[in-house]
């Protein structure tokens, strides 16, 4: 039968991640100078798995390259190799090059053989062996094989033989199948039956093998038992003057089989090599729960279950005088849901040190690189938050870190010349405050640069020539688009193409990012992200006969209008004066084109929202209850709607949109122009 | 038919797979309703469901034709009104307003959408060869949303090609109209 | 029935190993390392035990030399899974006590036709 293999690959590319990920931190950790027998084998042991499973599921040029990984890395556990500075760098590198093959596989694309074979070379020279491949001992002995009338094998099992749970019968079945078969058995040792040994062998056996059988053939039926046995295998004198009797075959082990391919149904790899780090764009879609919380949850329906035939059977028979009944199982309800609720987002939860592990290779490389010296130093890995979370913040904090290195932190001798050490220091912190994680982004560098800053921001337009803006409105402009201060671009970062992203990458999160710096102190990026994605804490609004919902989190005030603070410009753009600054009012019901029940704005409420830094004031007709929402996706049926973040289904069952606070924002701009926004009037027109 | 009628038909054949309504490999069945007078016809296995027309949340920055979501046991679903998108006049919604729930392809991936339709008519098999090309209409309804014209009973059926009815609307990013 | 024991730290080699033996009829039971091994043989006979060698928290060579202690595997076929022509590996697994090898990598054909080999 022929088993198709592909469905064990994915569980392969999964524990061989897995296994490279060990082998990398392993053999980061080994050139920090503790290179212990227990790592080395941690580390031999993965490639070893990935050899293995490579070989047997047809990966065969995967299997090929990390031979070359175990067999260093078994030289190193033998002892018969150091740890230094060059092996540790070449096997890093091949760990690169494997995720990148197996990456490859995966998808189904090409993989560039080059640098296979390049590390492949090194790592030959270091072990001094000819990079042929693998050494495949081959089962060819032809020239002794003496073809042609067959072969008299005398076998001659050792008394232990059993207790190896071999079985002479089996030897003797197989050679049965060989050819033309007689056998004798050879008795002579038996003893009496009292004597009787059960446990140990004493018979022999003469077998006479018919056939044009090749010798490597019979003697493969005995390889198992090589040394238990006393074994002769002589040919039958033929015709022939082959004269090979008894022609003394090498023991030379052979492969049991050639490793047959297996059919693996892999995509149709198309032309692209890919260039970019596989790791980021392997977004799982399987996790992994501790038992423990898998079983808090399962008590928790439990106590749901309990709940749900208790309300049962209130409701049964039901009248008035239960109510409090009532009243107490919803109340219990209330507490089962939310439990189960808290639960079931914990499963999505993992530490950030998945994240995080990254970084100890990254920045090693990119000091190398840029003969910078820098120590990274790490804190809450155990912080969790939600994996999806995880996954997409990975290429903001990369961003980030490589700032750090990059413009952050100075040459060494300029530390010096500053007074300070020449070893500088990236920190990455994590941490939960309120309902959020934060991550803290730390070097101990040069600061960001102010001056160089605003002369940009003034050549491009962004700063008026005069301005003298405060520090924390100074350090926002490195957020927009475009800019960088970089006098070159090193391909590390530079390109101007980095911050602008790395907000919109953590606003899309539902997070915030922000930076302090202090000049030639270092500099903070801070990083907020809210603990999960799919439940929001939103305040009510009313707008005419439709409710929406506005996140809590971009609410910095609600209150009612004074008519003495409110002004126009232009005849439309109406200002609203709150404390010292004046706050643009948004109509909302303008912009979704609803009948408002109020269109006096004293008559209404104002909610200043803030959001991209900007703050606007929404003016709605009232405000109803703050809940914790679940966001529903628009787009999975529809499509994104500017200004809308997403639906929720209310307690009525209706569904209310939940406002995106920038969106809205970005939107109103467009709305003061004539071409307007919302739903156009109703048209007959050619479908 | 009744609505109730209409969703066991539907839901029969949806379950079935089809087979036992499916006279031969060659026939399809549609589900057919009633706009403006006119009789459409959709691919009754893409029926999901039919339910009575109930309120839907309107969505800002949507053409007219775009009713707005409803909440369908959890799930959020747009609503096209299908006299609106063919540019037929709008009429109040009544008794027999049905919407009917629908599992549009768009590639390897499905999105469910409703159409607001007037009233729903009947479930007829239509084989393959009975299903004339659409002719140039010039009138209300673009020739790309027709399957093709079917004749059922002496009455002409306007089979519709629901994934290009429906996926213009979804897949438009911004509406530039 | 014959039950089979499938010892590795490889969880798509197990997968692959219990696949091809429960289709062909054999009760298959799996273990993560050497030690989960003997753990379970001790709990179930088994007919036949198959073990990668490379593993934490006791490797094959070890599981083999303790299943051999115990009066229930004396002579129960125990396979070592090696690479190629690790020859000091087979002799270690030899001395150790163990039946045969099986050379990775094996096919599901190969690893029938052993597994037939041993308990037919």
């Amino acid at each position: 039968m022929t088993i198709d293999m592909s469905k064990f690959l994915d569980t392969f590319f999964e524990e061989s991640a897995e296994g490279l990920d060990a082998m990398e931190s392993g053999l980061l950790n080994m050139q920090e100078g503790a290179a212990d027998d227990e790592l080395i084998n941690t580390i031999f042991r993965a490639a070893h798995s990935i050899k293995g499973g490579s070989a047997t599921f047809g990966l065969s040029e995967v299997a090929e390259f990390t031979h070359h990984m175990e067999t260093l890395l078994d030289e190193m556990r033998a002892g018969k190799r150091a740890a230094s500075r060059d092996v540790v760098d070449v096997l890093l590198e091949s760990v690169d090059c494997l995720r990148a093959m197996l990456a490859a596989s995966k998808n189904g694309d090409v993989n560039d053989p080059a640098r296979a074979k390049t590390l492949g070379e090194r790592m030959g020279r270091m072990l001094g062996a000819p990079v042929a491949g693998v050494v495949h001992a081959d089962a060819t002995h032809a020239a002794a094989d003496a073809a042609g009338h067959g072969w008299s094998v005398v076998f001659r099992p050792h008394a232990h033989l059993y207790r190896t749970g071999n079985d002479p019968v089996r030897m003797l079945r197989e050679l049965a199948e060989l050819g033309d078969y007689k056998v004798a058995c050879d008795t002579a040792r038996l003893p009496r039956f009292a004597d009787v040994q059960p446990e140990e062998c004493v018979l022999a056996w003469t077998v006479e093998l018919r056939g044009d059988i090749p010798e490597k053939n019979v003697r493969e039926v005995f390889d198992w038992v090589e040394g238990d046995c006393d074994l002769s295998i002589e040919a039958i004198r033929g015709d022939t003057a082959n004269g090979a009797r008894g022609a003394p075959c090498e023991q030379t082990p052979a492969r049991e089989q050639k490793a047959a391919e297996p059919d693996i149904k892999l995509k149709t790899p198309d032309a692209k090599v890919p260039t970019q780090d596989p790791r980021a764009a392997s977004e799982t879609t399987s996790i992994r729960v501790g038992i423990d919380k898998v079983d808090a949850l399962i008590n928790m329906v439990g106590e749901l279950v309990i709940t749900q035939s208790m309300l049962g059977q209130v409701g049964k028979d039901f009248d008035m005088s239960r109510v409090e009944k009532l009243m107490h199982g919803l109340a219990q309800l209330e507490r089962n849901t939310r439990e189960l609720q808290e639960s079931v987002m914990r499963i999505r939860m993992m530490p950030i040190s998945f994240a995080f592990q990254r970084f100890p290779r990254m920045v090693r490389d990119l000091s190398q690189k840029l003969t910078k010296k820098i120590d990274l130093r790490m804190s809450g890995e155990q912080t969790e938050l939600d994996k999806t979370v995880m996954e997409k913040i990975g290429d903001p904090l990369v961003h980030l870190v490589r700032n750090s290195v990059d413009h952050g932190i100075e040459m060494p001798d300029a530390r010096r010349a500053a007074g300070k050490s020449e070893t500088g220091i990236v920190t990455l912190n994590a941490f939960h405050q309120g309902g959020n994680i934060v991550i803290e982004i730390k070097d101990d560098g040069a600061g960001l640069p102010r001056d160089k800053i605003i002369a940009k921001a003034r050549k491009q337009g962004l700063l008026g020539a005069d301005e003298e803006p405060g520090d924390d409105k100074v350090f926002e402009l490195i957020f927009m688009a475009g800019f960088s201060t970089a006098d070159q671009v090193t391909d590390v970062s530079g390109r101007g193409v980095g911050m602008d992203v790395v907000r919109k990458n953590i606003k899309a999160l539902g997070g915030t990012v922000e930076v302090k710096s202090e000049n030639g102190r270092g500099s903070t990026f801070t990083i907020r992200l809210p603990l999960t994605l799919a439940i929001l804490d939103g305040q009510l609004v009313s707008v005419g006969e439709q409710t929406y919902i506005v996140p809590l989190v971009s609410i910095v005030e609600t209150l009612q209008m004074k008519k003495e603070a409110i002004s126009a410009i232009a005849g439309r753009a109406e200002l609203y004066r709150l404390r010292d600054e004046y706050i643009p009012v948004l109509r909302l019901y303008n912009l979704f084109c609803i009948e408002p029940r109020q269109t006096e704005l004293v008559g209404g409420l104002l909610v200043v929202v803030e959001g991209d830094g900007k703050r606007v004031g929404l003016f709605v007709d009232d405000l109803q209850n703050q809940q914790q929402v679940v966001i529903k996706s628009l787009e999975s049926n529809f499509k994104r709607v500017p200004g809308v973040s997403g639906a929720t289904i209310l307690g009525d069952g209706t569904v209310a949109l939940i406002l995106d606070v920038g969106g809205v924002i970005d939107a109103s701009r467009q709305a003061t122009s004539p071409k307007g926004f919302g739903k156009k009037p109703a048209q007959v027109r050619a479908a | 038919m009744s609505t109730a009628q209409a969703v066991r038909m539907t839901n029969d054949a949806a379950s079935s797979g089809g087979d036992n309504f499916q006279v031969s490999a060659n026939t399809e069945q549609y589900l057919t309703f009633i706009l403006n007078g006119e009789e459409y016809g959709v691919d009754i296995l893409r029926v999901q469901e039919i339910k009575g027309w109930d309120s839907a949340t309107p969505i800002p920055n949507t053409p007219d034709y775009v009713r707005g979501v409803i909440n369908l046991r959890g799930t959020i679903v747009p609503i096209i009104d299908l006299r609106a998108r063919f540019g037929l006049e709008r009429v109040p919604y009544g008794p027999t307003t049905v919407v009917i729930v629908l599992k549009v392809m768009h590639g390897n991936a499905s999105r469910i959408m409703g159409i607001v339709v007037d009233a729903v008519s009947e479930v007829y098999n239509v084989s393959q060869q009975d299903l004339k090309p659409a002719p140039e209409f010039g009138g209300a309804v673009r020739v790309d949303f027709v399957k093709g014209l079917a004749t059922v009973d002496q009455k002409m059926v306007i089979i519709l090609a629901i994934d290009e009815l429906l996926n213009s609307e979804a897949m438009s990013a911004a509406n530039a109209e | 029935m014959t039950a089979i024991l499938i010892v590795d730290d490889s969880a798509s080699m197990r997968q692959m190993v219990a696949f091809t033996l429960k289709g062909a009829g054999y009760d298959v039971e799996e273990a993560v390392d050497g030690a989960d091994g003997l753990r379970k043989a001790k709990g179930k006979a088994f007919n036949v035990v198959i073990t990668d060698v490379n593993m934490p928290n006791m490797d094959g060579i070890t599981l083999i030399k303790e299943l051999r202690a115990l009066p229930g595997y004396k002579f129960t076929p125990l396979l070592l899974l090696t690479t190629e022509s690790a020859d000091d590996k087979k002799q270690s697994g030899k001395a150790a006590g163990a039946t045969g090898w099986m050379v990775k990598p094996f096919n599901p054909e190969q690893l029938l036709a052993t597994i037939k080999k041993v308990s037919g």
